[in-house]
């Protein structure tokens, strides 16, 4: 390399392409080995890392859902008693919620959103990486709990009284209610990096109206995180000082309220679903466009339905509460605002069906999960109308009808996407194509699967099936579809298990990809596949919605930037004008140690008030171990 | 993928003030998530309160003493805080590090008035669910002024240190001082809670 490259002011333009490639990548890189896993803040490894840990998760829920199919197959059955059978469910419900569905969300966010708004890394590097850490430490506390005995039993959502000192005595709520802080505060971190990233670090000329469709989701998504999950924080604090220290929030015999507990749960709650269907909604508009080979239709109508979902997803949370005795004038108001938000909802799915009926469409893998994501979300969305009103809610509460309803709308309507976004995204992630025969065998699986386990669920629910529970008498008439449920439930599990090898065999020996192999539009397959470290050499200058398609040959690019540092352009608000040449922090050792000692704090808590005092010092410490500037060129300005 | 040069930035700054800083951004956001925590917290407590025969329950209201000065000291701590921001806009050094050492003693000076404070609420968190609402506000916000007083006693160091001439340390400074307003605006909805709706 040239002397240039070594000086700390050498700009990009002062290097041939291949110094330049050098320059950045060294710039740019992640030390290979332990030491290098340890301390990267290179938001494409933390996100992959993320969504495999994610799926992880996702593995095991699903081998637990199979567990309690095991055990409801046949009446009177004997393999799993109603203790063990209470902490299954819990278990599956908050490890799906809090360990697989919200986190791979964020986590595709995490990794495609700098990449799509044309940027090197995320905001807040340092931060993703103890988000990660962090989540981690919440999966491994919930599952090692488990493996001990100590896994929670009082449902994913642990309503008072179940979960209160009175009736839960032992460690096992505790757990749920610190798994709930671990994730939350890894939750949160992303967020605010999503929001800030889309925010300052679009590329130039990316103006609001050029934003990819699922960077706008996740925009909308963390901006749902931030303002849902001080709810349940504030829920699982309150239940934990309850627990330990003697506080009365949930005690009605000195002024406490157990309704209090429901309202404040499903205030994150609610919102909570479309936190997981809204980064879905916008994959699906991302890949319509790509497999209908044209732009989406409606833009506009698309971006104001994910802003409308967003701020009506506040004005639903009591319809969980239909039950409790609410005043009439709430609940009507209650069934009203959740009948509303089907109409976001259809003017989606109608704009994605105008955009596949205009464009010529490429039944690839990924959009065939797409097209079962639109039936299977219909169905659930119909059903999630029924029950919006409070008589149907009435019957149908806490029964089966409510199980089949809510796998519709959450594995249809999230996880079909999801698994169709892999499938497209897969290539950029690793450099390699999934298969494509397997693919159609994993989706048909899963479709079928899914439909054969779930519908007749709706059927169970209506013949009065409670949901939760773990045995049923055989003079009950649903053993029969019990027992359809369980082997069809086999079928789906099948789709999984081929998902998962094809995506193992794939990142070891798939077809080489190429940077752009489904000739899409958006800027993350301007660049490599895996991108570099640096993710693009040179900004890209963006002057529409699809830049790839209408610049056809060359990108447009931005010069100027320093090599030497870990630097970026932070541009304006609405315009995307630049505006400076920002620093972006380097691989550190903080975040994991700061996320160590966090993490030490929060389970000592649940044992002892001291560990706050305590336990927030060596918290203090590595944090200001992270802040300490040092002397690197990133700090200078 | 061939490039094109069409734009040059190598005029622009290497880190921007306000709005064109990514950190300010961030200090905002986590102002939104703690907002929100505080917000709910209060609707908590205004919950418990519909729900109660009587307000506040079992015990007298607290003495106004501790916490009227706790607002009055905070409210005139945000004077010289707005001046180390402006000082910081202008880069000047000295000016900042007497301001930061004068907000490190203004961010002690809430927390020996807190010391006063939780025994003047005249009730225990675990008494009933009012005092349990109440000792939980003042201590989230005891909280919030502990953070901000160590990030505050960290940042002075450090411009007393040779990382403290730097463009990016001013933007530091002058995001503390927002997050310090923060604080103190946080704290008049709780003060009105705790102190005068129990009054009226």
């Amino acid at each position: 390399m040239s002397d240039a490259a070594v000086r700390t002011e050498t700009l990009d333009v002062e290097l041939a392409r291949d110094e330049l490639d050098t320059a950045l990548a060294q710039t740019w890189k992640t030390e290979p080995g332990l030491w290098g896993m340890l301390t990267t803040v290179d938001h494409k490894i933390i996100g992959r890392r993320y969504i495999f840990t994610a799926f992880v998760f996702l593995a095991l829920g699903g081998v637990l859902a199979l567990l309690m199919r095991l055990q409801l197959a046949a009446p009177e059955a004997r393999m799993i008693g109603p203790d063990r059978f209470n902490q299954i469910f819990t278990m599956h419900g908050a490890n799906m919620m809090f360990l697989f569905a919200v986190p791979v969300m964020e986590a595709m966010g995490v990794y495609l959103v700098p990449l799509m708004v044309g940027t090197r890394n995320i905001a807040f590097p340092r931060l993703n990486a103890f988000s990660y850490w962090i989540f981690l430490a919440g999966g491994l506390l919930l599952w090692i709990a488990f493996a001990i005995d100590m896994g929670p039993d009082v449902g994913w959502f642990a309503y008072v009284p179940l979960s209160g000192p009175q009736y839960a005595a032992g460690k096992r709520a505790d757990i749920w209610a610190q798994m709930i802080t671990f994730t939350e505060v890894a939750a949160l971190a992303v967020a605010v990096e999503i929001v800030v990233t889309v925010f300052k670090q679009r590329a130039p000329g990316m103006s609001l109206d050029r934003i990819p469709l699922f960077v706008w989701s996740m925009l909308v998504t963390s901006f749902l995180v931030i303002m849902a999950m001080p709810a349940i924080m504030v829920a699982s604090t309150s239940l934990i000082l309850d627990r330990l220290v003697g506080t009365h929030f949930f005690n009605p015999a000195e002024g406490g309220d157990v309704l209090l507990w429901q309202h404040l749960f499903w205030f994150f709650g609610h919102p909570e679903v479309y936190i997981i269907f809204l980064p879905a909604v916008g994959m699906v508009s991302t890949l319509v466009a790509t497999f209908a080979r044209r732009p989406v239709f409606g833009y506009l109508a698309l971006v104001m339905a994910l802003i409308a979902t967003g701020i009506l997803a506040f004005g639903l949370w009591v319809h969980h509460m239909f039950v409790t005795g609410l005043p009439r004038l709430g609940e009507s108001f209650f069934t009203a605002s959740s009948m509303a938000i089907a109409i976001p909802a259809g003017i989606q799915i109608f704009c994605w069906i105008a955009t596949l009926w205009d464009g010529r469409p490429v039944f690839k893998t990924p959009l065939l999960f797409v097209i079962g994501f639109i039936v299977t979300f219909v169905i659930g969305g119909l059903t999630g109308v029924m029950v919006a009103s409070v008589p149907f809610d009435t019957q149908v509460h806490d029964t089966y009808f409510v199980v089949a309803h809510f796998h519709y709308v959450l594995i249809g309507g999230a996880v079909f996407p999801l698994l169709g976004a892999v499938y497209y995204w897969f290539p950029k992630f690793t450099g390699r194509m999934m298969s494509e025969r397997l693919g159609r065998w994993a989706f048909w699986l899963i479709f079928i699967g899914f439909h054969l386990t779930f519908f007749p669920m709706h059927i169970l629910g209506l013949e009065g099936m409670p949901r939760r529970i773990y045995t049923y008498q055989p003079d009950l008439p649903w053993h029969g579809i019990n027992l359809f449920v369980s082997v069809s439930a086999v079928i789906l599990a099948a789709g999984f298990l081929i998902f998962f090898i094809d995506a193992i065999i794939s990142a070891r020996s798939g077809k080489p990809a190429g940077d752009n192999p489904w000739d899409a539009p958006t800027l993350e397959w301007a660049t490599s596949s895996p991108p570099p470290a640096y993710n693009f050499a040179y900004i890209p200058v963006v002057g529409s919605a699809n830049p790839l398609w209408d610049q056809v040959g060359s990108l447009n690019v931005a010069s100027g930037l320093r090599t030497a540092r870990r630097e970026l352009v932070v541009t304006t608000i609405t315009v995307a004008e630049p505006q400076a040449r920002e620093s972006s922090p380097r691989n550190s050792i903080w975040p994991l140690l700061t996320a160590i000692a966090t993490s030490i704090m929060l389970i000592w808590s649940i044992f002892s008030p001291w560990a706050v005092v305590w336990g927030s010092i060596p918290i203090a410490i590595t944090l200001i171990g992270w802040f300490w500037p040092a002397g690197t060129p990133e700090d200078d300005a | 993928m061939k490039q094109r040069i069409v734009l040059d930035v190598s005029k622009l700054p290497l880190h921007g003030f306000g709005a064109a800083s990514v950190t300010w951004w961030g200090t905002l956001g986590f102002m939104l998530i703690e907002g929100t925590g505080f917000a709910l917290v209060i609707a908590v407590y205004l919950y418990l309160m519909s729900l109660a025969p009587s307000w506040p329950l079992n015990a007298p209201p607290p003495d106004l003493l501790a916490g009227s000065v706790m607002t009055v000291a905070l409210l005139a701590s945000v004077v010289p805080n707005v001046l180390v921001s402006r000082w910081a806009q202008q880069q000047d050094l000295r000016k900042v590090r007497i301001g930061m050492v004068v907000m490190s003693v203004l961010g002690i000076v809430p927390l020996i008035i807190r010391v006063f404070e939780f025994p003047a609420l005249k009730v225990k968190w675990d008494s009933n669910a009012y005092g349990s609402v109440i000792w939980t506000m003042l201590g989230l916000h005891t909280t919030h002024i502990l953070t901000d007083l160590i990030d505050t006693v960290v940042l002075a160091v450090l411009m007393f240190s040779r990382h403290g001439d730097n463009r990016r340390r001013y933007g530091d400074v002058q995001d503390n001082a927002m997050y310090w307003n923060f604080v103190v605006a946080a704290w008049l909805p709780i003060y009105g809670c705790i102190y005068w709706l129990v009054r009226i």
